[in-house]
């Protein structure tokens, strides 16, 4: 984005800017170039500002405050007093659930502290993005390729799926709870007597039942713009050479669609890793379904200082899988664009 | 040459916002607490009042009320989001902004210690003094920390056994009393008792009231944990046990208020822990079933009554609040009998006078007082602690799987003792 941006208002005053200036070329062209070079950064600089607010600065005040204690009582005035300094304590209580002991020091976190829940909180939020991603890209790809098709009453399906998208999540999840209860119509339908949000297993897939439904349109419109990039002739002429259609499949819609499916999935994981009103409104977290997000806010109500340790952590291990994505899974987010366009001409 | 005039905007731009950034670094903390506390204690003006949601419509006839009375010294209402965690989360940013708009806030009964010890909260003491003497004194001890009255107790809540008439003649006074009547819900194909064990506050509220009613606390006098008694096992244990041999049905780990009053007006419960607002619709909803024969009655303990866990609001004083005086008769207004009676009739909220819940007109329109009256007056406030976000988990997590079974009693309620220590011992 940015090495586009760059040339595109120095490059413009030469094919459009001369009616404007009539001055001779040359030297009146060079001046031109540097004036609107100091104009569009004066017009960037707006943005920049907004930006370092926005972004920088939080970022850098969330790592400043995970390297501080939080505040702790003053067992002599029994008001809290700030904390100082903290090393790396704030990360250690929650990477090797290192707790403060009653006497000083540190103790393993006892269950019911929330440093115990940090590594069943990151294999619930891999469990769920690992599930729910890889349900949602079949059932979305599936999707796609009905909606791709020309029918009768087409948009009126495209509509139709869109709608789960629509709904906010905290409505929908509101929507699946009352599904999920034990009264609830999802027991009625079926006759029996889950309790949905009482035991594991039932409770995570609660959620990921409810975040699939929710997404999967999501997924869908992703991998439709992608194949309905594929032109029609490529596949006429597949299928005169003779191919079936799993081999047209195979060689070409997954080779072709790839780009837009990676980005797809890429998009649909970094949102699942910091999956959290879902579980927060269904089971608040009961039953090991508490996520990273979840954790971080539940820390934040007992003490700012180690919520920022906590979702720097967590801003790491979701920044390392995206890495991992465009690194190694060929997830190319900012080529996408040129690509697309060149598959065009 | 043209290099640096291309950049001088941008760097102009990022020193600016590093400067905006260092600004607004270096909040919180309740350092200078002492200092506030000493201003504008004389002080009358306009202030502004902040609280939750005002679902009965009671808030605002009060201070137009005020308001009339006092044109000079006007009051504003804020009004905030109905959800207790927002409302919470707003006021503590409220705080750390040392925002003067926010004079006299409504603070929720497990808030108070953890506002009180931040330093946020105006002691209500000398020139600040606030007469208790007619109030409850569980509403009084809940709004107190350390000794000193941090906020005045607005209206109250306690829980209440709802029973079926029809089907046990004499409410049960003893937890062993309404076990042995469970027989009685089993011919009947129902089930026996519920509260509220879903993983969430209520679990709290369920849990303390179990320990304090079998004669432990969860915390002793100076807020140090003090489950590893032989009386916390026994409440613990039992409503283990209830829940194992199916005493407590087994949906019953799903019920938060609202499911746990469902499951009881359809009828399939006996007996039924919950708060007063469920009187009024178990009376009134079309869908139910137990209009005719809705008992009411305290809670069940060891050997009388049981000790409830205490509910309500307080009206706390910022310290940040530029107008004291004013704000000290706004608390008053709000405590005193004419307030609380209106807040009774037209919002179904708990007085914290006592000498209300005797008051015939209003037992008339809310039948409830009287069993209220014994359920507050043997409540003990959920443990007062400024660390109660991670006291009110430690107890969650670990009540959870003992009722579930998943953890012996014994190994909840010391792993229980521990989180606590350790929250306590900070971080």
């Amino acid at each position: 984005m940015a090495t586009e941006l760059g040339p595109t208002p120095v490059k413009e005053p030469a094919s459009g800017g001369t009616p404007i200036h009539h001055g001779p070329k040359g030297v009146g062209e060079d001046n031109a170039i540097a004036s609107q070079g100091k104009w569009a950064s004066w017009l960037l600089a707006p943005t920049i500002v907004a930006l370092a607010i926005v972004i920088v600065y939080p970022i850098i005040s969330a790592i400043v405050m995970s390297f501080q204690k939080d505040a702790a009582l003053d067992p002599v005035t029994g008001l809290f007093a700030e904390g100082g300094p903290a090393g790396l304590s704030n990360y250690t209580n929650w990477i090797f659930q290192q707790c403060a002991a009653p006497g000083g020091g540190t103790v393993a976190c006892p269950p019911g502290t929330l440093g115990s829940q940090f590594w069943s909180a990151t294999g619930t939020t891999f469990y769920f993005t690992i599930v729910t991603v890889t349900l949602e890209t079949i059932l979305g790809f599936w999707m796609a390729i009905i909606m791709a098709r020309t029918f009768r009453g087409r948009s009126l399906v495209r509509a139709a799926v869109l709608v789960p998208w629509a709904i906010p999540t905290a409505v929908t999840a509101q929507l699946w709870l009352f599904i999920f209860a034990f009264e609830g119509i999802g027991n009625k339908l079926f006759n029996t007597t889950i309790l949905w949000t009482g035991s594991e297993i039932p409770a995570r897939w609660a959620v990921i039942i409810a975040d699939t439904w929710k997404t999967t349109p999501f997924m869908a419109l992703l991998i439709l713009a992608g194949l309905q990039m594929i032109p029609a002739e490529v596949y006429e002429a597949a299928k005169v050479d003779g191919a079936s259609a799993w081999q047209r499949f195979r060689m070409i819609t997954l080779p072709l669609v790839k780009p837009a499916l990676m980005v797809a999935i890429l998009f649909r994981t970094l949102d699942a890793l910091r999956m959290f009103d879902l579980p927060y409104i269904l089971t608040e977290g009961s039953n090991n379904t508490t996520t990273l997000s979840i954790l971080v806010v539940n820390q934040i109500r007992q003490g700012f200082n180690s919520a920022a340790a906590l979702s720097t952590i967590t801003f790491i291990i979701i920044f390392i899988v995206a890495f991992i994505f465009v690194r190694f899974l060929g997830a190319n987010v900012v080529e996408q664009q040129t690509g697309a366009g060149k598959g065009k001409k | 040459m043209k290099t640096p005039k291309f950049l001088l905007p941008v760097a102009t731009a990022g020193v600016l916002a590093l400067t905006l950034s260092a600004c607004g670094g270096g909040g919180g903390g309740g350092t200078t607490a002492g200092a506030d506390a000493e201003q504008g204690l004389d002080s009358r003006g306009p202030i502004t009042y902040v609280q939750g949601k005002d679902n009965s419509n009671v808030v605002r006839p009060l201070i137009e009320k005020w308001n009339a009375a006092h044109p000079n010294e006007t009051v504003t209402f804020k009004e905030q989001t109905d959800q207790a965690d927002q409302q919470h989360d707003d006021l503590v940013q409220n705080f750390q902004a040392k925002n003067a708009n926010y004079d006299v806030v409504s603070v929720d009964v497990v808030w108070t210690a953890e506002f009180a010890a931040k330093g946020w909260l105006q002691p209500l003491k000398d020139k600040m003094a606030l007469d208790t003497s007619a109030m409850l004194k569980p509403t009084v001890d809940s709004a107190s920390y350390k000794g000193t009255l941090y906020a005045a107790p607005q209206n109250s809540d306690g829980g209440i056994l709802y029973y079926r008439k029809d089907l046990v003649p004499t409410a049960p006074t003893t937890w062993d009393e309404m076990m042995g009547m469970c027989s009685v819900a089993e011919q009947n194909g129902i089930g026996c008792f519920a509260g509220q064990y879903a993983k969430y506050e209520g679990l709290t509220v369920n849990t303390s009231e179990a320990i304090n009613s079998a004669g432990g606390s969860v915390l002793d006098a100076d807020g140090k944990p003090s489950l590893n008694t032989p009386e916390a096992k026994e409440g613990l244990e039992n409503l283990a046990a209830a829940y194992a041999d199916g005493s407590i049905p087994k949906e019953a780990i799903t019920f938060q208020e609202e499911q746990g009053r469902q499951a009881f007006q359809d009828g399939k419960l006996l007996f039924h822990r919950n708060w007063p607002y469920v009187y009024n619709l178990a009376m009134t909803e079309g869908s139910s079933q137990v209009k005719d024969v809705l008992g009411m009655t305290a809670l069940v303990g060891k050997d009388g009554p049981g000790a409830s866990t205490l509910g309500g609001h307080s009206a706390g004083m910022s310290v940040y609040s530029k107008n004291k005086a004013t704000a000290l008769d706004f608390l008053k207004f709000l405590t005193s009998e004419e307030t609380q009676k209106f807040y009774a009739t037209q919002g179904s909220l708990a007085p914290v006078l006592g000498a209300l819940y005797d008051d015939q007109e209003l037992v008339a329109k809310l039948p409830y007082l009287p069993v209220l009256k014994t359920s507050i007056e043997n409540a003990v406030p959920r443990p007062v602690t400024p660390y109660y976000p991670a006291v009110t988990k430690a107890i969650q997590e670990n009540a959870y799987s003992a009722i579930k079974g998943e953890k012996t009693v014994d190994a909840a309620l010391s792993d229980m003792q521990k989180s606590i220590e350790s929250a306590s011992a900070g971080q």
